[in-house]
């Protein structure tokens, strides 16, 4: 079965590759490679999301949709559990990941602190299209403070 | 938040589509930014070779093999160890000419296309899986090993199997090429 370092391999090589063929390098140029990774994510994320098994659609409330992407979900992709998960009980959630796998590997603290938003993006716009298979539409961010720790906040977009 | 979630076999299936879907996307994102076949191809490849020379450690790690002693037992590692633990199929080797340096690996499920059941409309000369050439060049690159590796024939593209062909350029150095970790 493919291992889940081949998934990690081509994460990084994207972030470098899309990062690296996009000629402009101002800030426009940059947001145009991070909605380029997070356009794939949220494709994959669509897709994941319709594999799941079925028992996980027939969920009562948004908490538990959020719950499912922190516990199931992230076990499934990540081979472990979100740390933490917040809410202001009024659509928007906070998912705290103290050691995220994506992150890892770069290096600890603030070297690279910069760069890390390259290897979130993707990431962001794969929960964003698991949500919408759920059917919940939103908004994805994701901050770090300090790596490998990171935060995803999920606003959820009434209709 | 507390409680080990223990892996059920469906997140088995969902990590391994993970890679499968992730690969799809990039692939579509390729075809969008370049309007050439060969480019994209040659993206491809070239994308490949940064992640098998990352890889290569990863599975001299994982795999313990010995030292080999040809290029024959190289093509079978290849076949039998990497893309088992990898990808979960075992190609079959072909050895292609007499001095021995030209080998096939022949796929007969290639779990990159799983979810493609034909080429995009005008990509009939898009190598889907390219990717896999690259990995396999660059990784053998960093044990010393120069080859070619090409994809000689494509389900996709209407053949009957989908092969890799991998041709050894250089003589094998006799002297121990790896570090003992």
């Amino acid at each position: 079965m493919a291992d889940a370092a081949l998934f990690e391999f081509l994460h990084t090589e994207m972030v470098a590759e899309l990062w690296a063929h996009d000629p402009d390098p101002s800030p426009g140029g940059q947001k145009t490679s991070l909605s380029v990774l997070k356009g794939m994510g949220f494709r994959v994320g669509q897709a994941l999301g319709e594999r799941l098994p079925r028992e996980t659609l027939a969920f009562r409330e948004e908490l538990d949709i959020l719950k499912f992407l922190c516990k199931d979900l992230w076990v499934a992709v990540f081979q472990k559990q979100m740390d933490s998960l917040r809410t202001n009980h009024q659509g928007t959630y906070v998912l705290q990941d103290n050691s995220f796998p994506l992150l890892v590997r770069m290096a600890s603290g603030l070297q690279y602190l910069e760069e890390a938003p390259k290897f979130l993006a993707f990431t962001c716009g794969l929960l964003r299209g698991t949500l919408s298979t759920l059917g919940i539409k939103s908004l994805v961010t994701a901050s770090v403070a300090a790596l490998p720790a990171c935060k995803f906040q999920v606003v959820i977009q009434k209709a | 938040m507390s409680r080990p979630a223990h892996r059920r076999p469906e997140y088995h299936k969902i990590n391994k589509d993970l890679f499968v879907l992730t690969y799809g996307a990039l692939v579509a994102q390729l075809c969008k930014d370049y309007e050439k076949d060969e480019d994209v191809n040659k993206y491809l490849d070239t994308m490949g070779y940064g992640i098998g020379t990352r890889l290569i450690e990863d599975f001299l790690a994982r795999s313990c093999v010995r030292r080999c002693h040809s290029y024959s037992e190289i093509a079978d590692i290849i076949a039998q160890v990497a893309f088992k633990m990898y990808l979960g199929i075992t190609p079959s080797v072909t050895c292609n000419n007499a001095s021995r340096n030209e080998f096939s690996l022949i796929l007969d499920k290639n779990p990159l296309a799983e979810f493609v059941e034909e080429l995009p409309a005008g990509r009939s000369s898009l190598c889907y899986s390219n990717l896999l050439c690259g990995i396999i060049r660059g990784a053998l690159e960093m044990v010393h090993l120069a080859a070619d590796v090409t994809f000689l024939k494509d389900r996709l593209k209407g053949d009957s199997v989908t092969e890799i062909g991998i041709t050894f350029l250089k003589k094998l150095d006799e002297k121990k090429y790896r570090r003992k970790k």
